[in-house]
């Protein structure tokens, strides 16, 4: 089902909760993200990004609240389609994750073969269509420790993007990343921003955040301090924490 | 003035710098060797000048009871080759399986899981020669129909259980060494559990486990001498029946021969490919 165009809540997050042990992590929190917009969460490590990034993909399980798609997919339900939100939802970690016994091509079509049950022809054509509009293709055959971060990286993307996802969650990507290999990859989030897919991303790349996204959420112990347009977070912050920590992150 | 900046492949090395470090690893080298010639006189000198040599010399190391031996032992070991060779598969599938069902989690499988885990416990637990005691002359007593009583199958069936119990553990740690954000990937592209495990994690921990797993082999094919407690005559037993009747123990230097002319090879090749996968994981860096 495709999203309502300029629906304000295409992800309805929902008084989320969620503690690991007795620590917690999430605590009630609630944001919407409009379709075919960018959502940019920041905030102190611990804050609960990376968290609630895996619980919109049900990587994690909450503990209480609701996040729906499309007011039609429940990611929280107790008997939720974890096949069906994971297709709908793609995520790329800061670690890429490549599986390293994989060649490139490998890793991008293990999905779409066993997942999607797509053929090996077409799994490997639409592959090779994402490596070259990556400028990745040289590096299809090789193995991903022949590869360096940011193309590691970029190609954690395609193999989220080969599953045709609507959302792509994105988390903390550039951390691990030399600074000089940043750029390429931002370049990736940034053509897919402007192919209309709806993105969720934590990241501490200020300076990119403010380019790129519709909407800017300062999360702290768990909840969304504040929130609105980059131009209203960053350039007149409402509260004294969200100050506080632009200044220390500037 | 600009610096001249040589190409990206110059290698530069100080000329004078070169002939010492060669100069360096020759004499190395003779040390090395002088050494090594010395150690090996005074231990000849050591044991050829003990008061017992002679006699050890006759009962041991007798080069006309050894040819006259050796083909029969060498025969008598195609048995022990077998037995390794009919094992090696079984504890492979058996050793996966069981540290498979040790990973199910689902609530159904309970029952998989607690025979898994006592299999292991109790076959871990119990030296391998005790096994083959009571195997092979337990089944056999059962007189059950159906069951056979060959002495070389319980052999076999026992050796098979001893190492099937600790390869499962080999491969339950290989599955533990996979790091969990590989299967969280894996599944946030949607692949089943089951998927995860055969696609992403078992590969990589086959690959994680194949120089321990060779150990246990080289171990295993000396293993295959202990079958000789229940009567087949495989290499230890010939040498025993020799050694008896001519009361010599030449026939026993010999079998050992022959178990170190597989070993060795064995040895080196399991080095190698643990060198190779260290060099590997090294080169591999952040996945």
């Amino acid at each position: 089902m495709s999203p309502k165009r300029g629906s304000e809540s295409f992800i309805n997050v929902d008084q989320v909760w969620k503690s690991f042990d007795t620590h917690p992590v999430l605590r009630g929190i609630s944001l919407n993200v409009a379709a075919h917009s960018a959502t940019v969460l920041i905030g102190a490590s611990g804050s609960g990004k990376s968290t609630l990034l895996r619980c919109m993909n049900a990587l994690e399980t909450v503990d209480a609240g609701n996040i729906v798609v499309n007011s039609e997919l429940d990611v929280t339900a107790f008997n939720a389609d974890l096949d069906a939100i994971r297709r709908r939802i793609g995520i790329v970690f800061q670690s890429y994750n490549l599986f390293p016994h994989m060649k490139v091509l490998e890793n991008i079509t293990l999905g779409p073969t066993r997942v999607l049950k797509k053929s090996k022809k077409e799994s490997v054509e639409a592959a090779m269509q994402l490596l070259t509009r990556f400028g990745l293709e040289a590096k299809a055959h090789d193995y991903p420790d022949r590869l360096s971060g940011g193309q590691s990286q970029r190609v954690a993307i395609v193999r989220a993007l080969a599953m045709e996802p609507e959302i792509m969650l994105f988390d903390e990507i550039t951390s691990a990343l030399d600074p000089m290999l940043v750029g390429e990859v931002l370049d990736t989030v940034r053509e897919l921003r402007e192919g209309g897919l709806t993105i969720v991303m934590a990241t501490h790349e200020m300076s990119f955040a403010k380019e790129i996204a519709d909407q800017v959420c300062f999360l702290r112990d768990g909840i969304v301090w504040e929130s609105g347009t980059a131009e209203q977070v960053f350039e007149s912050p409402k509260r004294a924490e969200t100050q506080n920590f632009l200044q220390r992150v500037n | 003035m600009n610096t001249p900046v040589p190409g990206a492949d110059t290698v530069f090395i100080d000329p004078l710098r070169r002939e010492r470090s060669r100069k360096k690893a020759r004499r190395d080298a003779l040390i090395g060797i002088a050494s090594l010639f010395g150690f090996v006189v005074i231990i000849v000198l050591l044991v050829g000048r003990s008061s017992g040599w002679e006699a050890v010399q006759k009962t041991f190391f007798d080069g006309d009871q050894f040819v006259e031996s050796f083909p029969g032992l060498l025969q008598a070991f195609w048995l022990n080759v077998r037995i390794f060779l009919i094992a090696e598969p079984l504890i492979l599938i058996i050793g996966l399986l069981v540290a498979l069902s040790r990973t199910i989690k689902s609530p159904i499988f309970l029952p998989l899981r607690v025979i898994a885990t006592l299999y292991v416990d109790i076959f871990r637990g119990v030296p391998t020669i005790l096994i083959i005691f009571l195997l092979g002359f337990g089944m056999p007593a059962l007189q059950l129909p159906g069951v056979p009583s060959d002495a070389i199958f319980w052999g076999t069936a026992a050796l098979v259980l001893s190492y099937g119990a600790y390869v499962a553990e080999v491969f339950r740690a290989g599955i533990g060494s996979v790091h969990p954000s590989q299967t969280m990937a894996a599944r946030s592209l949607g692949l089943s559990s089951f998927q995860t495990n055969r696609f992403v994690v078992l590969p990589q921990a086959v690959r994680n486990v194949t120089p321990p797993l060779l150990n246990d082999f080289i171990s295993l094919q000396k293993d295959t001498a202990l079958v000789a407690v229940l009567g087949p005559i495989e290499v230890l037993r010939r040498a025993q029946i020799d050694t008896s009747s001519n009361f010599n123990y030449t026939p026993y230097v010999g079998a050992a021969l022959i178990f170190i002319a597989l070993t060795i090879p064995m040895t080196r090749f399991a080095d190698w490919m643990a060198v190779r996968s260290a060099r590997k994981r090294q080169a591999g860096g952040v996945t």
